[in-house]
């Protein structure tokens, strides 16, 4: 039962990024051809509201349901870890059309394309943890 | 009202919804973040036997695990009792870009042109999905985290690897659609 909220969460998501369209090949395109506002617009809200929600948490002390504090931990120091896995991630989005919330979303939404992605990128993300050391962080 | 929820949601309302998403996640003492599930994945299939950065207690992200589930099912929500029609409303520039590269008139919310059944199971449509998928699970990883953990989560906590991460995300999806796209079609 203690997970129950985490599900019905997830559908919230899985709803939310369905009906604005956010799962779609075709926003992602539009965002990288800076033809339309939508998806800077969810991302630039959620953000917005996101800095003011955490700044007012921090300041007020806010505890969890469990009364623990809230505390996001910070990334880890590095610099070329973020440009070089943020590039590739960058190749990925544009690619295939979908961040890995996306990519579950849309296998909810009935295509099975994404059930590849989605394999290719568990195998991607299993090659970094093979080679990891051997890369710049 | 009916039109409202069955037609596409704004924005701004979603970008409500997904802060909120962050916040209730945070108000039940964990950190919204999709990409690491991959990871879990890996972990569970027994990686962790041979790979270091996969032996960790992936038990203790069962919560996250559901949350994809959750998130699974509401796309399934979503197509079947919350749209009448579902093609998407993107800008007549883009529709005019895309139909250059030999992509029709959107039709729902994913292009057939790549996720058609037999577009999926031709080589070309395979690998494309494949690959971008590999680079997704790869630099996610790499740069520990996605648009949900580094975009929404990290900038909201004025972290500055996540908006060096964020730049990133948009050099390499810059370079993939202005650069490498009229080649792949």
């Amino acid at each position: 039962m203690k997970f129950i909220k985490f599900l019905i969460t997830g559908m919230l998501f899985g709803i939310v990024m369905a009906k604005s369209e956010a799962i779609s090949w075709y926003r992602i395109q539009e965002m990288f051809r800076f033809q339309s506002i939508h998806m800077y617009g969810i991302i630039g809200t959620a953000v917005m509201l996101g800095v003011l929600g955490v700044f007012i948490i921090k300041r007020l002390n806010m505890k969890d349901i469990f009364g623990n504090p809230i505390v996001i931990a910070p990334k880890e120091k590095g610099f070329w870890r973020y440009v070089f896995g943020g590039i590739i991630f960058g190749f990925g989005w544009a690619l295939s059309g979908a961040c890995p919330g996306p990519m579950f979303v849309n296998i909810g939404y009935g295509f099975g394309g994404f059930i590849i992605i989605m394999f290719f990128g568990t195998v991607g993300t299993y090659t970094y943890g093979v080679i990891k050391d051997k890369l710049p962080h | 009202m009916l039109d409202f929820i069955l037609g596409p949601w704004s924005w701004w309302f979603s970008g409500i919804i997904i802060s909120s998403v962050m916040f209730i996640l945070l108000f039940f003492g964990k950190a919204f973040g999709v990409s690491s599930n991959l990871r879990t994945m890996c972990s569970i299939a027994g990686a962790g036997k041979r790979v270091p950065f996969f032996d960790f207690d992936w038990k203790s992200q069962v919560w996250n695990l559901v949350f994809l589930g959750g998130a699974i099912i509401g796309g399934f929500i979503a197509k079947h009792f919350l749209s009448n029609d579902d093609t998407v409303q993107i800008s007549v520039n883009t529709i005019a870009d895309l139909k250059k590269l030999g992509f029709q008139q959107p039709t729902g919310m994913q292009p057939m042109e790549l996720f058609s059944f037999e577009n999926i199971f031709s080589l070309k449509g395979f690998l494309i999905l494949a690959l971008g998928g590999f680079f997704v699970g790869f630099g996610a990883r790499y740069a520990g985290g996605c648009t949900s953990g580094h975009a929404i989560s990290g900038i909201s906590n004025l972290q500055l690897p996540s908006l060096i991460s964020v730049v990133g995300f948009f050099i390499g999806g810059l370079i993939m659609t202005h650069v490498i796209f009229p080649l792949l079609f």
